[in-house]
């Protein structure tokens, strides 16, 4: 668990947080891997974990007919998976590895449990995830624009 | 305000609507510019337009290199010119970015779509004096992976092992393994001291204000960000006025303007 709660406090995500906060979350966390072409989650599954990569890259897919659309892809350092805060907790992308990927697994329950049972907890963690929600609608919104395309 | 004749000497597709014209002087001389000047070309019988200069100011010929995009009536009758076809040129104009200014400094250049285009010959002049420079960023962002400009020069720029280049696309199906996200995406990522940084940025505008944003919360100043304005110029010599924003005019004043003095003119809304 030692090594395991080191990983944690080395994340970028969690950069400054308190020790005590730091002991709750690694008991939700471990280690995973996912090889290249992977899923990481499929689309209307339980969102029961989140992740926290830490190698790798993942996209976020959509599926349609006959095609298959990559709407956003996620790196290093960054996080993977929102729908696990919000009922019904499920899925509304799929998620794919790119390439080898190693992240931390968050179990949602335990970490929303936790939350629960301390809300200094979870106003922390609130404070961490939105900077990371309102950039990726910023960034939705610039891409929904289609800056580049031709407008008369 | 006459244009100089001048043949075309090579055209090249770069992408769907996006062409690359090579010209020569009928006269035989060269054109000397500094990289984001432009000129103002001109399709005989159809009009004048500004066309950014993309080639390589280090090289002779490198101020006739023109890369355009078939928006408009002008445009499109100059990207359809053939070789030996005559084209009108005036210029070169304007300022130019601070390729001299940010020796010593790590250099950001964030780009978009076919902003690319007039910054390609500042990455020309970065790449040639590697020594002068910290560390060279290049970042880039296209609507889609079909529609990256100059991708193999970019290929083989990303090949450069002293030089960091990141590129991503806005859309893309599941065949591209790349990155998918808005160009502001790659600005936390990249590898620079943004107190010791000078930042070129040209792309369309919306592009440029969200990347000079993402520039700011990484701790770069204004005064390090550059940005090329390329807004309604007609006359290109300050006489017209289409161009006037506030006291200043992009044709003569920019298209290059230093982002402390642009930002207080931009932030006034049109509308």
């Amino acid at each position: 668990m030692e090594g395991l709660e080191r990983i944690v406090r080395e994340h970028p995500f969690f950069a400054g947080m308190k020790e005590e906060f730091l002991e709750l979350i690694s008991s939700c966390a471990k280690n995973v891997r996912f090889e290249a072409g992977e899923y990481v989650f499929r689309e209307g599954q339980p969102a029961d974990q989140f992740y926290l990569l830490r190698s790798g890259r993942v996209a976020i897919q959509l599926s349609a007919p006959e095609r298959v659309l990559t709407v956003q892809t996620v790196g290093e350092d960054e996080i993977v998976g929102a729908s696990w805060l919000v009922p019904p907790y499920r899925w509304g992308f799929d998620a794919k590895a790119l390439e080898l990927s190693r992240a931390i697994a968050m179990d949602a329950a335990c970490l929303r449990g936790k939350c629960e049972g301390d809300h200094d907890l979870g106003y922390e963690m609130m404070k961490r995830f939105m900077p990371v929600l309102i950039q990726r609608l910023h960034a939705t919104r610039l891409q929904i624009l289609d800056v580049y395309g031709v407008h008369n | 305000m006459v244009p100089r004749i001048a043949r075309v000497r090579r055209r090249q597709r770069d992408l769907k609507d996006v062409w690359t014209l090579d010209l020569e002087m009928e006269d035989g001389s060269d054109l000397a510019f500094k990289a984001g000047q432009f000129n103002m070309l001109t399709a005989f019988g159809v009009g004048e337009a500004p066309i950014s200069i993309s080639g390589d100011p280090a090289k002779p010929g490198g101020g006739l290199v023109h890369t355009i995009r078939e928006v408009g009536a002008v445009s499109g009758a100059l990207a359809r010119l053939t070789p030996g076809s005559a084209i009108g040129v005036r210029g070169p104009f304007g300022t130019e970015w601070p390729v001299a200014e940010a020796r010593g400094s790590d250099v950001v250049v964030l780009t978009g779509g076919l902003g690319l285009a007039p910054l390609r010959g500042v990455i020309y002049s970065l790449l040639a004096n590697r020594r002068h420079y910290g560390k060279i960023a290049l970042l880039y962002g296209a609507r889609g992976p079909d529609e990256i400009l100059f991708r193999s020069e970019l290929e083989k720029w990303r090949c450069m092992l002293d030089i960091e280049l990141l590129v991503t696309v806005d859309h893309a199906e599941s065949d591209w393994h790349g990155s998918v996200g808005v160009v502001t995406t790659l600005v936390p990522r990249a590898d620079f001291d943004p107190d010791h940084t000078i930042a070129m940025v040209c792309g369309p505008e919306i592009m440029m204000r969200f990347g000079i944003a993402a520039l700011r919360d990484k701790g770069v100043s204004d005064q390090s960000i550059y940005v090329s304005m390329e807004r309604s110029m007609k006359c290109a010599i300050g006489l017209c006025g289409h161009c006037q924003l506030g006291p200043v005019f992009v044709c003569k004043d920019g298209p290059v303007f230093r982002n402390d003095q642009l930002a207080p003119l931009m932030a006034a809304k049109e509308r």
